[in-house]
């Protein structure tokens, strides 16, 4: 499929990228590609300005005055990976990051850009079915379509598409802050608020205005995360997005009790999805398997579920147990 | 049409939608050529370069066909825009042997009979050097994992595995 005629920028500086986009309603920044070029050349979206963004010197990462760590918005996925600093500190987020695609598409595809990813729903990918999220308004093929990979957390009668990311499940449990500079100058946006479930408008997906530009991602010092894990279930063992996946971190004290915990699902939602109602019901309570399934029981219930995905409540409950009783230890 | 000097024109404002010149560093050589912007680096390659080892299997990012290397490390050419690689060093499978003789890892996936069509073939021996070289191939299953980017409709992979293997223990730079 041959892509529509674009014209192309190599942004020499941060001002001079956000000034282009901003100045032109038709144009998009260009990072790793990985997502950006495919819909391009499937004509799902259709700048007609791209903002090369990969020559800025936003590749770093680097310890902030907290013990965090701060990640350039251009850092590949492969690097951050394979950091040391986030080896050690949060290596279910470096799990996470090895788990997504291939280490080509890790290669290329940058942290920023990562959190601007699109939805693999198919009916959003082809172009032509029924997609609010594509085209507001015209519907949503996936409700009664083939939906056995959608979102049953955070849906809306608008739009179940799942989001993709791996990582993303990490930076929302580990309070993660996108950093930006736009037309307007620079801010800090929660990760978790970064990510809008769709609501009555699935095209939104984040709060970025035209021409904000993510440069950095902040995640804060947390002790628990040295021993955060992240697990994948899929269909094939290797380069394929989840049916579920777990990112957790547990501290459990003297008196055998929760003590404090981190836990977010990928594959289940329509945002990467911290799973706070699990997190309130296990917090002081004994660290036992029967708590653990009270705490799945608990973010699972109110699951918005059709034939074809129902099995994923199951899934998510098991694999929720499972890993909590894995980061235990 | 190769040139040997390298010096990428300073780039500044916007470029296209028509043919611009484009100068490409592929393999060692200096390739000025005349690009829009719109071309991905595959079909430069192939169309513009002449330059066909590359192959084009999906054109979305799913099959590693058209693994080559970007600065050394692998990368997916149909999802890269040949003018975001001006300044960068590009690789493809022409680039491998020296001097008439075969890379090491195409001569293992030769003596392992590691094809059958051999479509994806280019893109697999990219990988596996890249693998290589990043360290990634130590055990069977980080071979396994770390090569499923490319995709082999003919099921070579226990051969594809065996050269690289082969590779590995030789010790002898193949991931150079």
């Amino acid at each position: 499929m041959t892509m529509r005629p674009i014209t192309f920028l190599r942004a020499g500086s941060i001002d001079d990228a956000v000034a282009a986009v901003s100045g032109n309603p038709d144009s998009a920044f260009l990072a790793g590609g990985t997502t950006e070029i495919d819909l391009l050349r499937l004509g799902v979206i259709q700048p007609t300005l791209l903002v090369d963004v990969n020559e800025l010197p936003l590749t770093y990462l680097e310890d902030v005055d907290d013990g965090g760590v701060r990640i350039g918005a251009m850092a590949r996925m492969s690097d951050v990976a394979r950091a040391p600093r986030i080896v050690e500190r949060y290596p279910g987020m470096a799990q996470a990051l090895l788990l997504g695609a291939s280490e080509q598409l890790r290669n290329m595809a940058s942290m920023g850009g990562n959190m601007c990813q699109r939805t693999r729903c198919a009916y959003f990918r082809d172009g032509r079915s029924p997609c609010n999220k594509r085209e507001p308004g015209s519907g949503c093929s996936a409700l009664n379509g083939v939906n056995r990979g959608h979102a049953i957390l955070g849906t809306s009668e608008q739009c179940i598409a799942t989001h993709p990311s791996d990582v993303a499940v990490a930076l929302v449990a580990l309070d993660a802050v996108v950093r930006t500079i736009g037309p307007d100058g620079a801010r800090t946006i929660p990760v978790e608020s970064f990510f809008l479930r769709p609501g009555d408008t699935p095209s939104v997906e984040h709060p970025l205005e035209h021409g904000e530009l993510i440069v950095a991602i902040d995640v804060p010092d947390l002790p628990v995360a040295r021993t955060s894990r992240y697990v994948k279930h899929r269909d094939r063992a290797s380069y394929e997005f989840a049916l579920v996946s777990v990112f957790s971190a547990m501290r459990v004290d003297d008196a055998g009790n929760v003590a404090e915990v981190r836990l977010a699902l990928g594959g289940v939602g329509t945002v990467p999805w911290r799973a706070h109602r699990a997190e309130e019901a296990l917090i002081g309570r004994p660290a036992t398997p029967e708590n653990f399934a009270a705490a799945a029981d608990a973010e699972l219930a109110d699951a918005d579920t059709r034939p074809m995905n129902a099995f994923k409540v199951t899934f998510a409950k098991r694999a929720i147990v499972r890993e909590l009783s894995e980061v235990i230890s | 049409m190769a040139i040997n000097q390298s010096t990428a024109p300073a780039v500044t404002g916007v470029r296209g939608p028509e043919h611009e010149p484009v100068t490409l560093d592929v393999n060692g050589s200096t390739y000025p050529v005349e690009l829009e912007p719109r071309v991905s680096l595959l079909d430069a390659l192939r169309e513009h370069l002449d330059l066909t080892g590359t192959k084009k299997g999906c054109d979305q990012g799913t099959c590693g066909a058209c693994t080559v290397w970007v600065d050394g490390r692998r990368v997916l050419s149909c999802l890269t825009l040949a003018m975001s690689c001006e300044g960068h060093q590009v690789s493809t499978i022409e680039g491998i042997a020296s001097d008439g003789e075969l890379h090491p890892m195409q001569q293992a996936f030769i003596d392992h009979d590691a094809f059958q069509c051999g479509y994806c073939t280019p893109g697999q021996i990219m990988s596996a050097i890249a693998l290589i070289r990043e360290g990634n191939a130590g055990t069977d299953a980080d071979i396994a994992e770390h090569m499923s980017g490319n995709i082999c409709r003919c099921q070579a992979y226990p051969n594809i595995h065996a050269a690289i293997r082969e590779v590995r223990d030789a010790d002898d730079d193949g991931g150079r």
